[in-house]
């Protein structure tokens, strides 16, 4: 009798292995800047344990704590604009056939594909030449073109395992259109429309190229500061701060556990 | 009395109404600005920034000034690199997540770094590389080195940071296509003779090239567009066309010349696209033949099976 060794092998495959060394690469340099976090003194001799760069972050960094306020400010304003807008396009276009659909579809993808300093420089050109003043309202609409194509997608994907009889059965038996909408569709799509909205959240709350450039005076968001300390000037603070960060892309990717094989589908 | 609209139009009105503020969103803030980089790229340059309306191809011909071109070169080389070198780290790491059976913790550890904010990331880099960073100071400690090396501000470093960046670009689609490959396939095809590598190259490799393509393109064109990395981990060799066009931009404010450099872009990764989602649809048109093969395949594994335990 042949015995299959393919999916019973004992000891450590190359392919595991280098998926071991792989999550190894990806969170060593992270770890080091942790581990320093607690170092006492600058550099990177260390002396003793200590909190102080905590103590510093948390008290003593005003202006962080005002771009981390804009940066949430811009994540749920522009998140929630994306998720709204995209949902209902995802929707129009999976199930009608309408004058524009072809232009709509292929717009609805390219923003994901081009590289992020195109999208940048062409609304700082684009706000400069219809005088718009930069600033937080330039950053919102820059942060909701490049969330949109995500929302819509995993909505897309979402509809795809949509039975559309559901909506036609709601329809005979006397439902209206917002009501099919609230209370047929919606409640199914709603793991799609979740991660898609999760999505937003984490990729406005992380940009920083095209933020960058539609900011102005004031508008600074907490990459943008991040930014100007390895510029100019490294605190330790900044250690510090890479831990929290850390700790919250945790807490949300774990609290979307359920998502994350969709997030992998589509990006 | 409401007014009963014809099935046809009825369609229209809903898809018109579900879809079209998104349409008219990135008509105002996609379609328009990338148009008026278009135009921007045929127009004189001003002379405080901005643009003289008078159609000339002067932005163009400046592109082919040799400083120029040996960064478009250097951009070339280094985005082939870096994502070929992701794609090799990529493919088994694809392999074994798709074969394990803690896939949401492995996605999850994947999933971690890559959300972390990208500057931080850099910043954990320039922390560990520098002369006064994590490598140096362990190596003095140790006896090993006397004063600080330089590892920093050069295009090895640029190469190792963007591969940092953008691995799990090339691990997510490979994993998910890895997903679901029939691994049944792979024991039929070592129970016909052929050996391990054998098998995952001519069997799972075209059964995953739309995978491939993705992994790809999704590495390929934010590296070709890079702009923070060989800013902050670049020396003065390491610049990009990325750097280029900010530089362009906000410095000499030579707005043409910036945006004929973002067209070069916009078409490469256009380009880039559209290949992959022909490689895409053209996996769609042969699934069917596959899966074909896939039973035939099977049965031919079950008579094995059947005549060996005999």
């Amino acid at each position: 009798m042949i015995k299959h060794q393919y999916n019973k092998k004992s000891k450590i495959s190359f392919s595991s292995a280098m998926l071991y060394l792989t999550i190894i690469f990806l969170f060593v340099p992270l770890f080091v800047v942790v581990l320093f976090s607690f170092n006492d003194s600058k550099g990177m001799q260390w002396s003793h344990a200590s909190l102080f760069w905590y103590k510093k972050l948390i008290f003593e960094s005003p202006s962080l704590w005002s771009a981390f306020k804009n940066s949430l400010i811009i994540a749920f304003t522009s998140s929630i604009t994306a998720t709204f807008l995209g949902t209902l396009a995802a929707i129009g276009i999976k199930w009608y056939r309408f004058k524009g659909r072809n232009y709509i579809t292929t717009i609805s993808y390219l923003p994901m594909v081009l590289p992020e300093v195109i999208i940048g420089i062409s609304m700082l050109i684009f706000f400069s030449a219809v005088r718009v003043r930069l600033g937080m309202f330039t950053i919102f609409a820059a942060h909701t073109t490049f969330n949109l194509p995500f929302v819509f997608m995993m909505v897309s994907a979402r509809l795809d395992e949509f039975d559309y009889s559901t909506v036609e059965a709601a329809r005979d038996l006397g439902a209206n259109e917002s009501q099919t909408l609230r209370k047929v569709i919606i409640p199914t799509i709603i793991p799609g429309v979740l991660s898609g909205f999760l999505m937003c959240i984490t990729m406005s709350l992380e940009d920083f190229v095209i933020t960058f450039f539609v900011s102005g005076p004031g508008s600074g968001t907490l990459p943008l500061y991040v930014y100007s300390m390895i510029r100019y000037g490294v605190s330790p603070v900044i250690n510090a701060l890479t831990f929290v960060m850390i700790l919250g892309t945790m807490v949300i990717a774990f609290t979307f556990r359920r998502f994350l094989k969709t997030v992998a589908a589509s990006s | 009395m409401k007014k009963v609209l014809k099935p046809r139009e009825r369609e229209q009105l809903l898809g018109t109404t579900y879809a079209f503020p998104m349409g008219i969103w990135f008509t105002l803030f996609f379609t328009i600005p990338l148009s008026i980089i278009v135009l921007y790229s045929f127009l004189k340059r001003g002379l405080y920034g901005g643009v003289e309306w008078e159609f000339t191809l002067d932005a163009y011909r400046q592109m082919f000034n040799p400083s120029f071109a040996k960064v478009v070169i250097r951009t070339l080389w280094i985005s082939i690199v870096a994502t070929l070198g992701s794609i090799l780290i990529a493919i088994p790491c694809g392999y074994a997540m798709a074969k394990s059976k803690y896939q949401t913790i492995l996605l999850f550890l994947i999933i971690i770094p890559f959300w972390t904010n990208s500057l931080i990331r850099i910043y954990a880099w320039i922390s560990i590389l520098s002369t006064e960073g994590f490598i140096n100071t362990l190596l003095i400690k140790m006896g090993i080195l006397t004063e600080g090396v330089q590892l920093i501000y050069n295009n090895g470093a640029v190469v190792l940071v963007l591969i940092y960046m953008y691995l799990p670009f090339a691990i997510l689609p490979l994993f998910t296509t890895i997903d679901k490959f029939d691994f049944a396939l792979l024991d039929a095809a070592r129970d016909l003779g052929a050996t391990k590598l054998e098998a995952i190259v001519k069997v799972m490799f075209p059964n995953i090239k739309s995978g491939l393509s993705t992994a790809f393109i999704f590495t390929f064109i934010p590296i070709f567009g890079a702009y923070t990395v060989p800013l902050l981990v670049g020396g003065k060799d390491s610049t990009m066309i990325g750097n280029i066009i900010v530089d362009q931009v906000s410095k000499t404010r030579n707005w043409p010349l910036a945006s004929a450099f973002s067209m070069v872009l916009t078409l490469i990764s256009l380009v880039g696209v559209f290949w992959m989602l022909y490689n895409g649809k053209r996996e769609q048109q042969q699934t069917k033949k596959t899966t074909q093969q896939s039973l035939e395949l099977n049965i031919r594994r079950h008579h094995l099976r059947k005549v060996n335990s005999k």
